[in-house]
């Protein structure tokens, strides 16, 4: 979707703002927020591309002004709520109407496990390549509704793949519920002057992961 | 953001306050549901606020620098290379290593999101989280490292990486001149967060030992 999320070379968005000896969270609604996100991903009741999704459809007015913590918040309501594990009759009562029955539940006895094991993406598939590092290629134009991890900077843009990181699963469907659709992921490089014109660095360059459907050949 | 807030998120009807009733409800709602465990809660965030964090891979840089066939390992394959040090897992499952020499400058942004290397580096900082870092990295590099305090030459070449998908990117800094003596334990004191995302050059040890 062109959301507001999508925010690579947009202008007028401010000073870096850095802070000096930042703690890893400033405030305990952010520590358990943050938490809160990470078990209840545990339920498998959703993915990460659809969680990734539930952020970016924050209405953008909103999703501009809350903080990275305020925008998981939302973003966990919403997939909650969608998922019918709680109402919204609950979340603005805060009382239970009744107890869930998930199929599994983050234990304090499993979570260093469960964290080093990660959530691979990659996939062990065999599926065919259509390019190889060194093919020239060039972005698609889409402007799809739903979730895709091709930055409009990119579309319609040619680049060079630069390297091949096998197959995994693409976001664009599973975050749709569409399910994997495994297929290969490249680094793509893109000079600077083909995505920005004449006054990039003559050098400089972008990398982009893109997949498959993500690309023709130039 | 400067200061902590602490004071504000106790102002009644601040939006801080807000936020911080809503969380405490969600999460007494999801554990009256049977839906999370507080006390797993309180496991996931000591292991994000104690025991991962930016000195992980600052580790991992020192040991590049020090021995040259694991920085052959870690260029060739991350993952493999990052956990032989014990890191691995959550939003690092595949890892790539960029180094970072005089004639290139690379530098990792998420412009979709916020993706980030955990397990090297910990949870990222707000500036890399912010709109101005994700919007502008892309479109001027050279800008925004100079408001790092990082000036480039053209005869360097800087590469972005828009971390798009679930690989992760550690940038391996140059090891700074005058530090050929220095152990491994020494050297990765000197190496910064910032380095390895990419915004920092390593700086050597200040007269007198390293800061």
């Amino acid at each position: 979707m062109n959301g507001v999320h999508d925010m690579g070379g947009m202008h007028g968005m401010g000073p870096i703002e850095r802070e000096e000896h930042e703690p890893v969270f400033h405030h305990e609604w952010e520590r358990r927020a943050f938490a809160l996100t990470m078990a209840a991903g545990f339920l498998g009741e959703w993915n990460i591309d659809m969680a990734r999704h539930a952020r970016e459809r924050i209405p953008p007015a909103r999703y501009l002004a809350s903080s990275y913590y305020e925008k998981w918040l939302l973003g966990l309501e919403t997939l909650l709520a969608e998922r019918g594990l709680v109402t919204r009759d609950e979340l603005v009562t805060g009382r239970p109407r009744g107890r869930s029955s998930p199929g599994r539940v983050l234990k304090a006895s499993d979570v260093g496990r469960v964290l080093l094991k990660g959530g691979p993406a990659r996939l062990p598939e065999r599926v065919p390549p259509r390019f190889k590092p060194g093919d020239r290629v060039v972005a698609k134009n889409v402007n799809p509704v739903g979730h895709t991890r091709l930055p409009r900077y990119a579309r319609g843009k040619r680049g060079v793949v630069d390297r091949d990181y096998g197959v995994f699963i693409f976001p664009d469907a599973h975050a749709m519920g569409l399910g994997k659709k495994p297929q290969h992921l490249y680094g793509v490089r893109f000079a600077a002057r083909e995505l920005w014109g004449p006054d990039a660095s003559p050098g400089d360059a972008v990398y982009v992961d893109l997949w498959d459907d993500h690309l023709d050949p130039a | 953001m400067s200061d902590h807030h602490h004071d504000h998120a106790s102002e009644p009807g601040s939006p801080l306050a807000e936020t911080d009733l809503r969380v405490r409800a969600l999460e007494s709602l999801l554990v009256e549901k049977g839906l999370v465990d507080p006390a797993a809660l309180d496991a996931v965030i000591d292991t994000y606020e104690t025991k991962v964090g930016p000195r992980n891979g600052a580790r991992v840089v020192a040991r590049a620098w020090v021995d040259p066939a694991f920085r052959a390992r870690l260029l060739a394959d991350a993952t493999a290379a990052i956990a032989e040090l014990g890191y691995m897992g959550r939003q690092g499952e595949d890892m790539v290593a960029l180094e970072n020499t005089p004639k290139v400058h690379n530098l990792v942004v998420c412009t979709l999101c916020s993706c980030y290397p955990w397990p090297v580096l910990g949870l990222p900082p707000v500036w890399y989280k912010s709109a101005p870092y994700r919007s502008r990295a892309v479109l001027d590099p050279r800008g925004v490292l100079r408001e790092f305090g990082v000036e480039l030459g053209d005869d360097v070449e800087v590469r972005v990486w828009d971390s798009t998908s679930e690989m992760r990117y550690l940038v391996l800094p140059e090891r700074p001149a005058g530090t050929e003596g220095m152990s491994e334990e020494a050297l990765a004191q000197l190496v910064t967060r910032d380095s390895m995302i990419g915004v920092a050059k390593v700086t050597p040890p200040a007269r007198g030992g390293p800061r």
